[in-house]
């Protein structure tokens, strides 16, 4: 036990942190006389401190306005500022800006403060920034509690500006509440296995595992198909480059294969994740005959499993009649064709490009796959460089060409392309005419909104990118999904490659529609988030795990049945029976809590009093 | 950002909006209720929501602690079989119910003021429609004047 964690809960009520040597008498000699292993999960006496005395800052977070749109964040100030132990109350335009932070480490400095509360977005955001400000300030980090009054405060009650006023007062004063009971924690520190294991062997993959092992990591690469490359590996030209995706597919695996840090799986699939963040067991199931499990210890999980390209159903947009294909397939056709552009044998004339196909639709699939336009435009300068003669109409609701890209549109209109933009909600529409062939009704929007009919030998469907279905591997790796159906990361900004799974990672096209180049950009992300951690050859926990009052315990027994972790044992102490928690072992679920007859058995973070403070302050909305 | 007029209030009054405290958890189901407030899904703001690793960790004498002190109702936003800690987290969620709802009926307290789903990460309008449809609920109780 550190001097630092002692500190707090053995300090008299009126010394503040300090004055260890004025304890109370039986916690020492608890304390003191258990054995080293027992000491662990021993509870820490911290509520024995006076909540009163303690030295809280409380920051109240405009956001922008995101929050002080809705919630009037003086008012709230205003309201807790008077609280018992709230020594400084503020509002904040940015708390999480550089601003915003140097003046609560200033605040903690001056002020000696020993508590920190901010009341902003969600904790799933800032805990780490916030914990850091504290850590920086001399304040040991699990002082923090955050306050959630963005997300499930402001943003939700848009609609009563004084309902989300009064429940910001009472959200902020129940963390102050919870906040009175915190008490100093040392992080858990666990060894970390300096392996990586990557999903998906396709271009993020690939340039994620060279990374990794260049970096000085293991990788177990696992791709579920038999060949290395995905997507890429079967494409020709690709923007921006030019180069062909075959080509850049063969030199990655020639890479990969010049590594012998990097182990391959091909045919193979993630079968049984265990173990926690640092020290993953995996199982891989490989092909073979038999199919064989092997087991594999890796320190991080980096997920880019790819995405499917969205299928029309029949009759969706002229899906099923001859010479309406999707972009996929036309670029298939395109990659393969020599000198002239032809269809099922046919000479493609002019061809009619059906943006949006699948994408930005009310009833389905709401997103924008981004990359499709610019793709698009790329795919129209190819056939022009294949026939300058063949006529294209790209029928669309909006371009999106962002960044660079704009310069392939501008090139596509440059060889003499068509653009017509059709209102959102008349889709142009694909028929047979009298002579068998293709006809494309469309509105042209910026000519006067004239109906026009273009007869074409091919229409393309420009079809965007949907998650693929890998449901076995979302229950494994417990990877949440967004409203999209893609992966979701903790932060598109901030966090653009962490889940909420600890040391589970998701780059390129499985998190959502990305181009390749943004693909390898997150892989090599996830290879530095990776390498942060396993690099330094630990990591820290929280060390929120569960812990007991040996005073209290009478070792029935319970606990032990309701932990499947194995992480309670009995324990003799001053010839007594009682239960101890290690914290090695304990996963903080907290399920043997309410298990414990005599209340026992606390969660660190979440104890009794901290809980019923909570709801007691949650209840005091009154305002100044 | 010019500061709100908020109309003062009257301590004795008791607001309109029933106070409805959550249970949530950090993984599944706080993620599910965040992702309500990000897409501006309006639910009513007597709804407070308290965060825990995980369902089975609640103690049942939260819950009758909660509704003592002023809550009208108790919610719990439950992993499910999504829990990433315990299998058979569900079972042991029906049982903390099952405990406090006893506690509650010791006191006279009406079973409807404590309910559970499960909510998802991404289960952003099923939990709005929880919270109007329990709303209602404890109006209901209100109205009829019910313990």
């Amino acid at each position: 036990m550190s001097e630092h964690e002692q500190d707090p809960a053995l300090a008299p009520a009126s010394a503040g942190r300090g004055g260890a040597e004025d304890a109370p008498r039986a916690h020492l000699d608890v304390r003191e006389q258990a054995p080293e292993s027992a000491n662990e999960g021993m509870r820490r006496p911290s509520e024995g401190r006076d909540a009163a005395a303690r030295r809280i800052g409380v920051y109240v977070c405009h956001c922008g306005g995101n929050i002080s749109d809705y919630v009037d964040v003086q008012a709230v100030v205003d309201a807790v500022k008077g609280e018992p132990g709230v020594i400084v109350a503020r509002t904040t335009m940015f708390a999480c800006s550089d601003a915003g932070q140097q003046q609560m480490e200033q605040d903690i400095a001056e002020q000696n403060l020993d508590g920190l509360v901010v009341a902003s977005c969600s904790p799933k955001l800032h805990v780490v920034t916030f914990r850091g400000v504290a850590k920086r300030s001399g304040m040991n980090p699990y002082e923090y509690s955050q306050a959630n009054i963005r997300e499930q405060c402001s943003w939700t009650h848009t609609d009563d500006h004084e309902g989300a006023t009064r429940k910001a007062i009472g959200l902020v004063r129940g963390v102050i509440a919870r906040t009175r009971l915190t008490e100093a924690l040392d992080p858990l520190v666990v060894e970390t296995t300096q392996k990586a294991l990557i999903i998906g062997g396709g271009v993020t993959g690939l340039r994620a595992a060279i990374g990794m092992a260049d970096i000085g990591l293991g990788v177990f690469l696992v791709e579920r198909e038999p060949e290395l490359g995905g997507w890429v590996g079967k494409f020709g030209p690709m923007f921006p480059h030019e180069r062909e995706g075959r080509e850049l597919i063969a030199h990655l695996v020639e890479e990969v294969r010049k590594r012998p840090a990097i182990k391959i799986f091909a045919g193979a699939e993630v079968v049984s994740k265990a173990g926690s963040f640092g020290n993953y067991q995996v199982g891989i199931r490989v092909s073979a005959d038999p199919p064989e499990t092997i087991s594999a210890e890796v320190g991080s999980i980096v997920v880019a499993t790819g995405f499917d390209s969205y299928q029309p159903a029949e009759g969706e947009s002229g899906t099923g009649l001859d010479g309406v294909i999707t972009l996929p397939e036309f670029k298939d056709v395109i990659d393969n064709s020599k000198d002239n552009l032809r269809y099922n044998g046919r000479p493609v004339r002019s061809l009619a490009y059906i943006y949006c196909v699948g994408s930005r639709q009310p009833d389905g699939n709401q997103y924008c796959s981004r990359f499709c336009c610019s793709a698009t435009a790329h795919i129209s300068i190819k056939v022009s460089e294949l026939d300058p003669k063949v006529r294209q109409y790209h029928l669309y609701r909006d371009i999106r060409t962002y960044g660079n890209f704009e310069l392939l549109y501008t090139e596509a209109r440059k060889q003499g392309a068509v653009y017509v933009k059709f209102p959102d909600d008349a889709p142009p529409v694909i028929s047979v005419d009298k002579s068998g062939g293709l006809a494309v009704t469309v509105r042209d929007l910026l000519s006067g909104d004239e109906e026009l009919e273009i007869p074409v030998d091919l229409v393309v469907l420009v079809t965007g990118m949907v998650p693929r279905k890998n449901e076995e591997m979302v229950g494994i790796l417990k990877l949440p999904l967004g409203r999209d159906g893609f992966f979701n990361e903790i932060h598109p900004k901030l966090r653009p490659v962490e889940t909420m799974v600890d040391g589970v990672l998701i780059a390129g096209a499985c998190q959502g529609p990305k181009c390749s180049a943004e693909s390898v950009a997150s892989g090599l992300a996830a290879v530095t988030q990776s390498a942060s951690v396993l690099k330094k050859g630990f990591a820290e926990l929280d060390p929120l795990v569960a812990t007991v009052d040996p005073d209290a315990c009478t070792w029935c027994g319970k606990c032990l049945t309701a932990c499947p972790y194995g992480a309670i044992a009995q324990l003799s102490l001053n010839g007594r029976e009682v239960a101890t928690i290690s914290e090695a072992g304990c996963k903080g679920c907290g399920g043997c809590v309410p298990m414990c007859p005599e209340n026992a058995i606390d969660l660190r973070g979440y104890t009794d009093g901290q809980i019923t403070a909570m709801i007691d302050g949650l209840l005091q909305e009154a305002m100044a | 950002m010019t500061a709100l007029a908020v109309a003062p209030v009257d301590e004795n009054v008791s607001p309109p909006a029933p106070r409805i405290l959550v249970f949530s958890t950090n993984n599944i189901s706080d993620p599910g209720i965040d992702l309500a407030g990000s897409a501006h899904l309006h639910y009513s703001p007597g709804v407070r929501v308290i965060s825990l690793p995980c369902t089975s960790g609640i103690r049942p004498s939260w819950i009758l602690h909660a509704i003592k002190e002023g809550f009208e109702g108790v919610f719990i936003a439950s992993d499910g079989d999504e829990c990433a800690y315990l299998p058979d987290c569900a079972k042991r969620a029906s049982r903390i119910m099952a405990e406090a709802q006893t506690m509650l009926k010791a006191e006279g307290i009406a079973p409807q003021r404590l309910k559970m789903a499960a909510i998802c990460s991404v289960c952003a309008e099923n939990f709005a429609k929880h919270m109007n449809g329990f709303t209602e609920a404890l109006l209901a109780l209100r109205a009829a004047g019910t313990k």
